[in-house]
């Protein structure tokens, strides 16, 4: 055991191979290209494989790390993959976009001293390597309990009830708005950062467990909350995300030119835009692109303007470089694909030509001044500051609120001020018998595995609920 | 799902009626809603409002013009082909109520959406006074239906070749000079949709127009279709379709329908060179 010891802690952690900058900011292709086997089992040999392992208790699925990470130090890559199933519907998905540096990783003995145990590009390696493969094994199915469940939405949330309840031997049946399922996975994070053929592969394991899937409904209008317990259901999850997006409300936002980062995203990565004309959808390709927000959709949005051909691609972002809420990996991928963050600046008109068409926008110059609600310092103007930005293209990403359709049409759910759902911290029970919901209709805006987390656990107490009562 | 049952050409063929399986839609649908089709996995979603619908049979009806690459594509399918999306109902559906004397303003397609909303008028207790219009006698659609939801139907033709030589706002003028209205309803291109507003306001006639902008989601998800509404940023899809007449700023809308127009024709010659 001291002898392994001693040569863990001389490994140093892994590189995940990339794209190089300039050339993967002009295409769709993902950038990380995943690690080889070699690689994988010799990042696997730095777990020091913890008694009480920190990293499950970062995790908000509680993914049986040093488990997963053990097969796969043995070789057993398929195995470590359906160490991975027990807990996570998606790992391929999860090895991609969760914040891992403030989960797992951030709670990595290993990282006290060294840089962690890269559990993200593992995840990543040992999912892959199963759906390539074909050698993946599935979990089995306990008897059916003829219980039913009716998912709403299939993001990231919806998905995990969906996979936990199906196994426990529920019968369910997914009702998705679009005509393609995986929610924000397919239409607002682009291939270049998930690749739509893994959400499909992901989805489709879910289907070979028996996971019903109903496309074009939408859920509050083409059918109610009410009508899915008047069709026999005995349990819904809700689990819409947060469809609405906000706009900032200043002078000649409705000229042509100025988007919601969802618009641009959706035509881009659910309508395939970027494939036009093979597909249908057109986007429009801005020269001069400006991005007005600074978390993960905005970095999506300023790296997908830029593979669409962009001269020159801004973050215009009010408040400073320490504020910006996207992943530090987001950031980092961006500047070095050429995005130019352009911070402390807020803009407060759009100028368009005679045919409605932007050109410019006028900035304000900002300064930081006293802590605000959230702890940022809070960003002032300075006045007189004003100046003209040129931009062809504006993409508005600040933001998105609850999308009433569902909630309008359920009135006897229990919302707050703002329109989100009021769900038990811990069970995800609404107000309403028989329903529960999770995710950003819940949070507001937030991660794909926080969702995947709320879903969970609401999947463990709608278990309880089918099989003991509410 | 979303099988074509029934197809007619109408217009010379330049305008086609799809009937559609959809029972889901169908049994909640009601007049001014409207739903996103798809023609195919690589086609675009394009928001129609609904002709008709038949709860019974578990059908609805479209009728749309070929205009671009996505019309021709629904042109081309024939009956027992599928549509590879439908979804909908979307948009609040119209406010039904006695109003007494209502008018119904409709143009091209707009005719379309204008009829279950006529009908829909007239079983509710309204006199109704119809108008329509087209460019000539051969562009007209649904004369005969809505005859049958009317009390009085006028016609106009661009060219005179049948009806009043003229436009619809010709005739309006008129019924509005004559009778005591308390709501117009105005459906077709928006320049139609504009001048008879201007015209309404005038005489402070109530008046609502159904607007159909570019949408991608119909769910409010994209904010693609905003419209300004009295100086207020709508969204045509969940806020809508309908709005004050009045208070539409019809120039945005025109200039915003032409988003897209060099990619169309790019769509368009891709699509005739298969």
């Amino acid at each position: 055991m001291a002898e392994t010891k001693v040569k863990k802690e001389k490994t140093p952690r892994v590189k995940m191979p990339e794209q190089a900058p300039d050339v993967r900011n002009r295409n769709f292709k993902e950038v990380p290209l995943g690690l080889t086997p070699e690689m994988a089992q010799l990042e696997a040999s730095r777990c020091l494989q913890c008694k009480k392992p920190a990293c499950v208790e970062g995790c908000p699925v509680s993914v049986n790390i040093p488990g997963f990470i053990n097969k796969i130090a043995e070789g057993d890559f398929a195995g470590a993959a359906g160490v991975l199933w027990e807990k996570n519907a998606l790992p391929a998905v999860c090895g991609r976009v969760c914040p891992q540096e403030i989960q797992c990783e951030g709670r990595c003995i290993v990282g006290k001293k060294d840089k962690p145990v890269a559990i993200g590009y593992l995840e990543r390696f040992a999912a892959d390597y199963a759906r390539n493969s074909g050698e993946a094994t599935l979990p089995k199915v306990a008897p059916k309990t003829g219980k039913k469940v009716a998912v709403v939405g299939s993001g990231p949330s919806g998905l995990t009830v969906a996979g936990d309840l199906i196994v426990k031997g529920h019968d369910v049946t997914i009702f998705e708005a679009f005509h393609k399922t995986g929610g924000v996975l397919v239409y607002g994070i682009p291939e270049f950062r998930l690749p739509k053929d893994i959400v499909g592969s992901e989805v489709a394991t879910l289907e070979k467990l028996g996971v019903k899937i109903e496309t074009n409904s939408v859920v509050g209008t083409t059918l109610t909350v009410d009508e899915l317990f008047e069709e026999g259901y005995d349990a819904v999850y809700v689990g819409v995300g947060a469809g609405l997006p906000r706009f900032m409300n200043l002078p000649g936002e409705n000229l042509i030119g100025v988007f919601s980062a969802n618009e641009y995203l959706t035509r881009t990565n659910l309508m395939k835009a970027y494939l036009f004309p093979e597909y249908d959808t057109p986007v429009a390709k801005g020269k001069n692109v400006v991005v007005l927000g600074a978390g993960n959709v905005a970095m999506d949005s300023a790296r997908t303007a830029m593979r669409l051909g962009a001269d020159s691609v801004k973050i215009v972002y009010r408040r400073s470089r320490d504020e910006m809420p996207a992943r530090a990996e987001e950031l980092h991928h961006a500047e070095e694909e050429g995005i130019e963050f352009v911070l402390l600046t807020n803009p407060t008109r759009f100028f368009g030509d005679e045919n409605g068409r932007l050109v410019g926008m006028e900035c304000l110059k900002m300064e930081l001044g006293e802590p605000d609600a959230s702890g940022r310092r809070r960003p002032v103007p300075i006045e007189g500051s004003e100046y003209r930005m040129d931009c062809d293209l504006v993409v508005v990403s600040v933001g998105a609120k609850a999308n009433p359709l569902l909630t309008n049409a359920t009135p006897d759910i229990g919302l707050n001020p703002w329109g989100n759902i009021v769900a038990d911290p811990e069970t995800g029970k609404t107000t309403k018998k028989g329903v529960w919901a999770g995710g950003d209709i819940v949070t507001g805006m937030a991660t794909v595995i926080l969702a995947m987390g709320a879903g969970r656990e609401a999947a463990d107490s709608m278990h309880k609920y089918l099989t003991l009562g509410w | 799902m979303f099988k074509i049952v029934h197809r007619e050409e109408m217009a010379q063929g330049t305008i086609v009626l799809n009937e559609i399986e959809a029972p889901r839609i169908a049994v909640k649908a009601k007049p001014g809603q409207f739903v996103i089709l798809q023609a195919n996995e690589t086609g675009e979603r394009i928001p129609l409002t609904m002709a008709d619908v038949d709860p019974e049979k578990g059908t609805i009806t479209i009728i749309y013009m070929i205009v671009g690459k996505s019309t021709t594509l629904f042109g081309q399918m024939a009956v027992g082909q599928e549509y590879y999306a439908v979804i909908g109902p979307l948009g609040k559906a119209t406010h039904l109520e006695k109003k007494g004397k209502v008018v119904c303003v409709g143009g091209g397609t707009g005719i379309a959406v204008l009829h279950p909303i006529t009908r829909g008028l007239k079983e509710v207790g309204n006199e109704v006074i119809t108008i329509l219009g087209s460019r000539n006698k051969d562009l007209l659609i649904l004369e005969d239906k809505m005859a049958k939801v009317s009390d009085t139907l006028h016609i106009c033709t661009d060219d005179g070749s049948k009806g009043h030589h003229g436009f619809v706002t010709d005739i309006l003028k008129d019924v509005l000079a004559k009778e005591d209205i308390s709501l117009v309803v105005a459906i077709g291109p928006v320049p139609m949709m504009k001048f008879v507003s201007m015209i309404t306001k005038e005489s402070n006639v109530e008046t609502l127009v159904s607007l159909n902008p570019i949408m991608v989601d119909g769910t409010g998800m994209c904010g693609g279709c905003r419209v300004s509404v009295g100086g207020e940023t709508k969204f045509a899809c969940v806020d809508g379709p309908e709005f004050d007449g009045h208070k539409v700023d019809y120039d945005e809308l025109s200039k915003r329908l032409q988003a897209y127009q060099p990619e169309e024709k790019l769509s368009m010659n891709g699509c005739r060179c298969k």
